[in-house]
C-alpha cells in the first residue's frame, strides 16, 4: 500500500520513542554489568555512563561466588521454590477440583468464605502473633505453610477445571475411579497449559518473596536468598557482602553490582524462553477480572 | 391436642430426613471433603485466625500467654489515640499522595506504550520492544531497590553522574525527603509498564480489523483512526482496570517503600503500612498497630465495594 508523507513521519516518530522504551528499559542493567567489571578507581575518576566497562576487573565477582551467604541463600531459595511451589500446585489443585465440582453440598457457602479473604484480612500483626504461637517463627514451616494457596489463582485454576466436561469425571466414576484418580490421572494432564502458568507464578512468587522470611526467620542459616541481597545491597552490611573480608569502598560498590548481575542474571537468561507463559498467565489473570 | 403431638413429630421427620440427606450428600462426596479438609483448614487458620486476632484492637495491651479474650477491653481507644496523633495525617496524606501520582502517571504508561506497539508494522521490532520491556518486571523488588541505591551513591553514582552533567552537587537520593515521590513512582513505571502494556495489547488485538478498512476508504489517517477507533476499542479495559486500581487507593506498595525509606525520608515516604510494621513488629505495640491496620483494611474494603458497585452500573462487570 502506498503511504502518505504524514504517515513515514508518524511511522518515525513511533520507531524513535520506541527505541527510547528500550534504551530506558535496558540502559540500567547495561550499566550495573559494566560496573560489575570495571576498575573501581578507574570508574570513580572517570564518572562515566558506563556504556562501556572502564578497565577490567573480575575481582568483585570472586567475591560474591566465594561469598558463603549467597551460596546458602541461593541453597535456600531454591528449597523454598521448588517444596513451596509443590505445596502451593497441590492444595490448589485440591481446591480448585472440589470446589469446581458443581454438586458439591455446601460449595456455595464455601466459595464465600474463601473469596471474601482476598478482600478483608487480618493484617500483618495479628497474622504475626498467629505464627508465632504456632510456633513456626524461624523454621521453613512460616515460609511454606502460611501461603499455602493465593486465593486469586485458585479462582483461575477453578475456572479452568470447571471447563473440562462433566461427562469425562462422571464416567471415570462409573469406572470405579476415586476423586484422588480422577484429579491426577484425568482433570491435572488436561490442565498441562495452566499448571504450566501456575507453576510460574508461584515459582516467581517464592523467588521474590522476602517479607515472609523478614517477619518470620531470624537464622541466618535458612535466608533466602532476597534477604542476604537486602543486606548487601541496601543495609551494605560489609558482613554479608564477604564474611568480614576488608574489602575497602570502591571494590565494596562493584561487589554491589556484581551480587545484582549473580542475582538477577539465571532468571533474565531463562525469561526469554518462558515469556509466552508469563504472557499467557497474564492474559488468563486479566480475563479472569 | 392432636395438633400439639403432630407438630414435633413432623419436625422431627423432618429433621431424621435432613440428617440422612446430609449423610448421603457427605458420603457420596467423601473423596471430595477429604481433599478440601486441608483446604478448608488452611483458610481457617491463616486468614480467619488473623481476623479474630483483630479483637486485639479493641484492648489495652495482648498477652501472648493468655491469649485474646482475657485482655482489657478499651473500646476504640486505640483508634481515638491513632485519630489524634501526629503521624494521623501525614500516613493519610502520605498514602493518598502516592496513590495517587501512581495512577496519574503510572497508569497511562502501560497505555500509551500499547498504543505505541500496536502502531510498528516490522514484526521482529515489535517482539524486541516487547522482550526488553518487560525485562524489567522480572527483577525482584530488594534489587531494585538496590539499584536505585547504588544508582544515587554519592561518589560516582549513576543519578549524581547526571547531576554533574548540569553542574549540579552531588545528592544522596534516597535519603532526600523531596526525592522519595519521584523515584518512587518513576521506578515503577519503569518496572511495570512493559508487562502492563500485555493486557492493553490484547484488548487492541480484539478490534475488529473491518472498522479499519472502513476509516481507510474514508480518508482517515493512522491518527484519526487512533482517535475514533483504536481509544474507543480500548476503553472498556481502560475503565474497568481503572476502576480497580482506584479501588485499592489506601494500598500502598509496603514491600518497596520498607525497603526505600529511610529515617530521612519518613516525613514523604511513611505510608499506614510501614507504620504498621515499625510500631508493631519492631516497636512491639501490637494492640495499637492492629488498630491502625484495621482501620486501613476497612476502608480499603470499603473503597473496593464502592469501586465495585461503580463498575458494575458502568460496565455489568465485576469482581462477585
Amino acid at each position: 500500500m502506498k503511504r502518505s508523507t504524514g504517515e513515514h513521519i508518524f511511522d518515525a516518530v513511533n520507531v524513535v520513542l520506541l527505541c527510547g522504551v528500550i534504551a530506558i528499559s535496558f540502559y540500567p542493567m547495561l550499566y550495573i554489568f559494566n560496573s560489575s567489571v570495571s576498575d573501581p578507581d578507574q570508574m570513580l575518576r572517570s564518572r562515566s555512563f558506563m556504556l562501556l566497562p572502564e578497565g577490567f576487573q573480575l575481582e568483585a565477582y570472586k567475591h560474591v561466588f566465594q561469598n558463603p551467604k549467597i551460596f546458602s541463600g541461593y541453597m535456600n531459595t531454591l528449597f523454598y521454590v521448588v517444596v513451596g511451589t509443590a505445596v502451593n500446585l497441590l492444595m490448589t489443585s485440591f481446591a480448585a477440583y472440589g470446589l469446581s465440582r458443581a454438586d458439591l453440598f455446601g460449595r456455595k457457602l464455601l466459595m464465600k468464605l474463601i473469596t471474601f479473604t482476598m478482600f478483608f484480612g487480618g493484617g500483618m500483626i495479628p497474622t504475626f502473633l498467629l505464627i508465632q504461637n504456632l510456633g513456626m517463627v524461624n523454621s521453613r514451616w512460616a515460609i511454606l505453610i502460611p501461603g499455602a494457596i493465593s486465593t486469586f489463582y485458585f479462582l483461575i485454576m477453578k475456572t479452568n477445571f470447571e471447563s473440562i466436561p462433566d461427562s469425562l469425571i462422571e464416567s471415570a466414576k462409573l469406572d470405579g475411579a476415586n476423586d484422588f484418580t480422577i484429579l491426577f490421572h484425568i482433570v491435572l494432564p488436561l490442565s498441562k497449559a495452566i499448571l504450566a502458568v501456575m507453576t510460574l507464578y508461584y515459582a516467581v512468587d517464592h523467588w521474590n518473596d522476602y517479607v515472609a522470611p523478614m517477619l518470620y526467620l531470624r537464622n541466618q542459616d535458612l535466608y533466602p536468598i532476597q534477604i542476604v541481597l537486602r543486606d548487601i545491597l541496601i543495609s551494605s552490611s560489609t558482613e554479608a557482602m564477604g564474611g568480614g573480608v576488608d574489602t575497602g569502598f570502591a571494590i565494596g560498590e562493584n561487589i554491589k553490582y556484581a551480587t545484582i548481575i549473580v542475582s538477577t542474571l539465571p532468571i533474565v537468561l531463562v525469561y526469554p524462553f518462558i515469556q509466552k507463559y508469563f504472557v499467557q498467565g497474564a492474559l488468563i489473570g486479566a480475563v479472569k477480572q | 391436642m392432636e395438633l400439639k403431638h403432630q407438630l414435633p413429630a413432623k419436625a422431627e421427620v423432618l429433621k431424621t430426613s435432613r440428617v440422612k440427606f446430609y449423610k448421603k450428600e457427605i458420603l457420596r462426596n467423601k473423596y471430595v471433603y477429604l481433599m478440601l479438609l486441608p483446604v478448608i483448614l488452611y483458610y481457617l487458620i491463616f486468614h480467619y485466625g488473623p481476623m479474630y486476632g483483630l479483637l486485639m484492637a479493641f484492648q489495652k495491651t495482648y498477652s501472648p500467654v493468655k491469649g485474646i479474650l482475657a485482655g482489657t477491653w478499651i473500646g476504640f481507644d486505640n483508634f481515638k489515640m491513632f485519630f489524634e496523633s501526629y503521624y494521623f495525617w501525614r500516613l493519610i496524606k502520605n498514602t493518598l499522595i502516592l496513590s495517587f501520582f501512581s495512577i496519574v502517571l503510572g497508569f497511562p504508561a502501560p497505555i500509551i506504550l500499547a498504543l505505541l506497539l500496536n502502531e510498528v508494522r516490522v514484526k521482529w521490532f515489535k517482539s524486541t520492544v516487547q522482550t526488553v520491556s518487560y525485562l524489567p518486571h522480572f527483577i525482584s523488588v530488594v534489587v531494585v531497590v538496590g539499584m536505585l541505591k547504588s544508582f544515587s551513591a554519592l561518589d560516582g553514582g549513576l543519578f549524581n553522574v547526571f547531576r554533574s552533567l548540569f553542574a549540579l552537587e552531588p545528592v544522596m537520593f534516597l535519603a532526600e525527603k523531596d526525592m522519595f515521590r519521584p523515584l518512587y513512582i518513576l521506578s515503577n513505571i519503569w518496572q511495570g509498564a512493559g508487562w502492563g502494556s500485555i493486557i492493553f495489547l490484547a484488548a487492541l488485538a480484539g478490534i475488529d480489523s473491518q472498522l479499519y478498512e472502513a476509516a481507510k476508504i474514508d480518508g482517515a489517517g493512522r491518527w484519526k483512526q487512533l482517535l475514533h477507533i483504536t481509544i474507543p476499542g480500548i476503553m472498556p479495559t481502560v475503565v474497568v482496570l481503572l476502576i480497580l486500581r482506584l479501588g485499592a487507593v489506601m494500598n500502598a506498595d509496603f514491600q518497596k517503600i520498607l525497603l526505600m525509606q529511610t529515617a530521612p525520608t519518613y516525613e514523604t515516604s511513611d505510608v499506614i503500612s510501614t507504620f504498621v510494621y515499625r510500631s508493631g513488629i519492631l516497636e512491639g505495640n501490637y494492640t495499637y498497630s492492629t488498630a491502625i491496620g484495621l482501620f486501613n483494611g476497612v476502608i480499603n474494603f470499603g473503597l473496593l465495594i464502592l469501586a465495585n458497585t461503580i463498575s458494575r452500573k458502568l460496565n455489568s462487570s465485576s469482581l462477585w
